[in-house]
């Protein structure tokens, strides 16, 4: 028999966060590669800084977006449409960015302070975010469908925006945005305030009460509809910062950037412990699974694998996550 | 010619038939977390008989069925079918035994032909091997032929009336030509003429030998088509009779005869002005003409049987499905109730029927499903919830409501269905609600757990706040109410005052 909870204030019980395991795995996979680096290759594959920053810039991009991803999936959604949403973003921004020198998209529009693309570009990422959460809540698409319908629409629009054409040449202000570890940065704040709304808001709780229970969250007086906008919307800005950052540090934007960035995205989140059928997750989680992924990838280059086999990896590591998933969420109903 | 040990096993066999019957139950034990649906449970169905099960709501009737279907497997007992003992695996073991059941939410593919439903995974093949349709549209031509029923082969299962939808499903399992063909209530969507042609047909499946159980709660058709019954009462066996030798109120007596206890330690309080007042309150093809008055610090039991439609008028009040017509009055005042946000405006909260559907968050701790309705109304600033006063106010409920849990960042799902349910009522009272509604509020949980709940109920119409509460445990609704509505078949058949009230006058006017 269990006890009554205590009489004083509610005392959380001495237990490991859900997040342990997967940060256990992710110790256990940079062992691994550590020991496989010294037998093949005959030096550590941890003690390399310019290693661990590349894996970590290469992550944060994507990062972004998973973190958008993480709390649609936490509404129990799903978005498909991210990674085409980076391409659009980056065409708009881009071409509001440009430098007067260049042959400009817009020759009028040139030199304009960096604002002015980065809240063009957060502006696309909202209207194609609330596109998604009203086609999914007031118009009941299945969210796999409705995104789906966003991703090839974006990623179109994308290629329609210049003909196919690269937009290149940004002014300073915007190429510092992806310069250096600022990726990173903006990664880490993102993820940060992700993490206290996810947490400590209304907005946070709501999200997760919907995950888990949308027909109970509607009887408990949230205004389901409304909330889902929000967090596509959330979703799609995020997506949108991805993309003004993956073009100013390309210094060039092109209608296929961000390609399957989407799959990474919820590959990353899932890795991370968040469930696919909503209610459960966390920024923390996602951001280890991340680091997971980055690991993986990056630690078949260091034992020069071919980059063809890392592809065929990459599936094979989502597929492994979502059984894990599956798994763990028939081990539970077993349990009750 | 015969030999003799075709002969002998011939007698065998019939002996068998004549000791166990077609099928025979004994012994059954089926238990889910927090209840024993079925304690050692007996039946036994004579070939070319109609025998029917009797019993209130959560008598287990519904899971003897699904036990004998195959879909639940028995905690205990034995299951005899033509005298040898068997185990059924799944509901395609129990079909190829020769076991049909007619579920009582249909079970057809809506997006199929009739033929096709019928004989799916048994579709009749052409040469080459694909479907022969033409083939197909011939046996169920036939088959409908034979059952005297109308209907189209070819027609689309979605454009049928829930009655033809009925009548294929019954052409289905008697194509399968099964020995036991188990009906749950098969009258319930059905007019008074459909069921006489349902009858005919039962009639005719009777005489070639087949027995068939039949689920109802309607006393007039027990006399009219049942050769036995069998009465349950709370997981129990009580009685097999034969259906001449009883009569009505025998039957009633059966099927509710139990001491009510003092578990439901009801406390006279005082009665206040009406709060509540609905009138006419209509939702086509569900519910009409709903009206009674609710005051302040009453508890008012909705009775009935299952599909009385007693949660959706519930659900109408709360704004989850707004009823079409009729007036809500709250405080004198006309309201308009559109959605769950506004009712609880109005100071009103619902407790659902089913918690794991409508209630918790079975992933979130306990903390998150009860601060979940407080938080939709106050104690946010700027978006940010007050942590720390939320955490206090859920944990002094969660104190008062005596949770049991280590602490409150425990997952629901590894809770009890009583902790689950208390915790629920938990996240209602932090809204302080004048009315409340609990629908089954004790449902599924055990019988400490139980009477803490109603000593709660009692307390809280102690402090002034209206409760409506739709139970069907006529035990639950007599000991707790100060007036019982009854509800039949979506309308009111009759509400009674606490002392003129007995079991036999509810089931009377639920049952009709």
């Amino acid at each position: 028999m269990e006890n009554s909870i205590g009489l004083s204030s509610p005392k959380r019980a001495r237990r490991l966060p859900a997040e342990f395991n997967i940060f256990l795995v992710l110790i256990a996979i940079s062992l691994t590669f550590e020991a496989l680096g010294w037998i093949f290759q005959g030096q550590s594959f941890l003690a390399n800084t310019q290693r661990l920053s590349i894996v970590i810039l290469q992550v944060s991009v994507i990062g972004i977006l998973a973190i958008g991803v993480t709390q649609v999936i936490i509404s129990g959604g799903i978005d498909l449409s991210s990674g085409s949403v980076v391409g659009a973003t980056a065409m708009i921004s881009m071409s509001l960015a440009q430098v007067a020198t260049a042959r400009a998209v817009y020759p009028g529009l040139t030199d304009l302070p960096v604002i002015v693309p980065v809240l063009a570009g957060l502006a696309v990422g909202l209207v194609c975010g609330v596109i998604n959460g009203a086609l999914v809540a007031y118009a009941r698409i299945p969210s796999f469908i409705a995104t789906l319908g966003m991703m090839v629409t974006a990623r179109g629009f994308a290629k329609w925006y210049t003909k196919g054409q690269p937009i290149s040449f940004p002014t300073d202000s915007f190429a510092w945005l992806g310069a250096g570890l600022a990726p990173v940065w903006i990664f880490l704040v993102v993820a940060f305030i992700m993490h206290i709304l996810l947490r400590y808001t209304r907005y946070g709780k709501f999200t997760y009460a919907i995950g888990a229970n949308a027909h109970a969250a509607r009887v408990t007086g949230i205004n389901v509809e409304r909330h889902l906008v929000k967090v596509y919307a959330v979703a799609g800005v995020l997506s949108a910062l991805a993309g003004i950052v993956v073009a100013a540090r390309g210094l060039t934007a092109q209608a296929g950037m961000g390609m399957s960035y989407e799959l990474d995205a919820i590959a990353m989140a899932v890795i991370g412990g968040v469930s696919l059928s909503g209610g459960r997750g966390s920024v923390a989680g996602t951001m280890i699974g991340m680091v997971i992924f980055g690991i993986i990838i990056s630690g078949f280059t260091f034992l020069r694998l071919d980059a063809y086999y890392q592809e065929m990896i990459k599936g094979l590591i989502i597929v492994a996550a979502v059984m894990a998933d599956v798994y763990r969420q028939q081990k539970r109903k077993a349990h009750r | 010619m015969i030999s003799t040990t075709t002969e002998a096993a011939i007698r065998t066999y019939k002996d068998r038939l004549e000791t166990y019957g077609l099928l025979s139950i004994k012994g059954i034990r089926k238990a889910f977390p927090g209840v024993l649906a079925l304690d050692n449970v007996e039946l036994r169905v004579r070939p070319g008989t109609v025998h029917a099960l009797m019993g209130e709501n959560g008598a287990g009737k519904s899971t003897l069925m699904k036990i004998i279907a195959g879909v639940y497997q028995p905690d205990a007992g034995e299951i005899r079918l033509r005298g040898e003992e068997v185990s059924l695996k799944s509901p395609l073991h129990a079909l190829k035994m020769g076991i049909s059941m007619i579920h009582q939410e249909l079970a057809l593919m809506n997006d199929m032909t009739v033929a096709e439903n019928i004989w799916i995974r048994r579709e009749p093949h052409n040469r080459i091997g694909l479907i022969d349709h033409g083939k197909m549209a011939d046996m169920t031509s036939e088959l409908f032929t034979r059952l005297n029923i109308d209907v189209e082969p070819g027609a689309s299962v979605r454009d049928l009336t829930v009655a033809q939808k009925q009548m294929v499903e019954i052409a289905r399992a008697v194509s399968h030509d099964s020995d036991v063909l188990i009906m749950d209530e098969p009258t319930s969507a059905l007019t008074d003429r459909e069921v006489d042609r349902l009858f005919t047909i039962i009639r005719d499946l009777k005489s070639r030998g087949l027995g068939i159980v039949y689920i109802t709660h309607k006393m007039n058709e027990l006399f009219e088509i049942a050769d036995e019954f069998t009465v349950f009462r709370d997981g129990k066996y009580v009685a097999t009779h034969l259906s001449t030798d009883v009569n009505r109120d025998d039957i009633i007596r059966m099927m509710v005869g139990r001491d009510i206890t003092d578990m439901f330690p009801k406390v006279d309080c005082d009665i206040g002005e009406t709060i509540l007042e609905v009138e006419n309150l209509t939702l086509p093809g569900v519910f009409h003409d709903i009206s009674f008055k609710l005051r302040r610090g009453e508890i008012l039991g909705i009775a009935g049987l299952v599909g009385s439609k007693r949660s959706n008028v519930a659900e109408a009040l709360f704004g989850i499905t707004p009823a079409a017509s009729g007036d809500i009055r709250i405080d004198g005042q006309s309201v308009s109730i559109r959605s769950p946000q506004e009712a609880m405006a109005h100071g009103m909260a619902f407790l659902t029927e089913d918690r794991k559907e409508s209630g918790c968050f079975l992933t979130l701790d306990c903390l998150a499903n009860i601060q979940s309705a407080l938080i939709t109304q106050s104690h946010v600033h700027a978006g940010f919830v007050d942590e720390k006063e939320v955490t206090r106010l859920c944990s002094e409920m969660a104190q008062r409501l005596r949770v049991k849990t280590p602490d409150l960042y425990q997952t629901v799902e590894n809770l009890s269905g009583g902790n689950q349910q208390k915790l629920l009522i938990a996240r209602w009272l932090l809204t302080e609600p004048r009315i409340l509604i609990l629908d089954e509020p004790t449902r599924g949980i055990d019988v400490g757990a139980k009477s803490e709940i109603h000593r709660l109920i009692s307390e809280l119409a102690g402090t002034g706040v209206a409760v409506l509460m739709i139970s069907s445990e006529l035990p639950e609704v007599l000991g707790m109410s100060d007036r019982i509505l009854v509800m039949h078949e979506g309308h009111v058949s009759g509400i009674l005052e606490r002392s003129e009230a007995d079991q036999v006058k509810i089931m009377d006017l639920a049952a009709r």
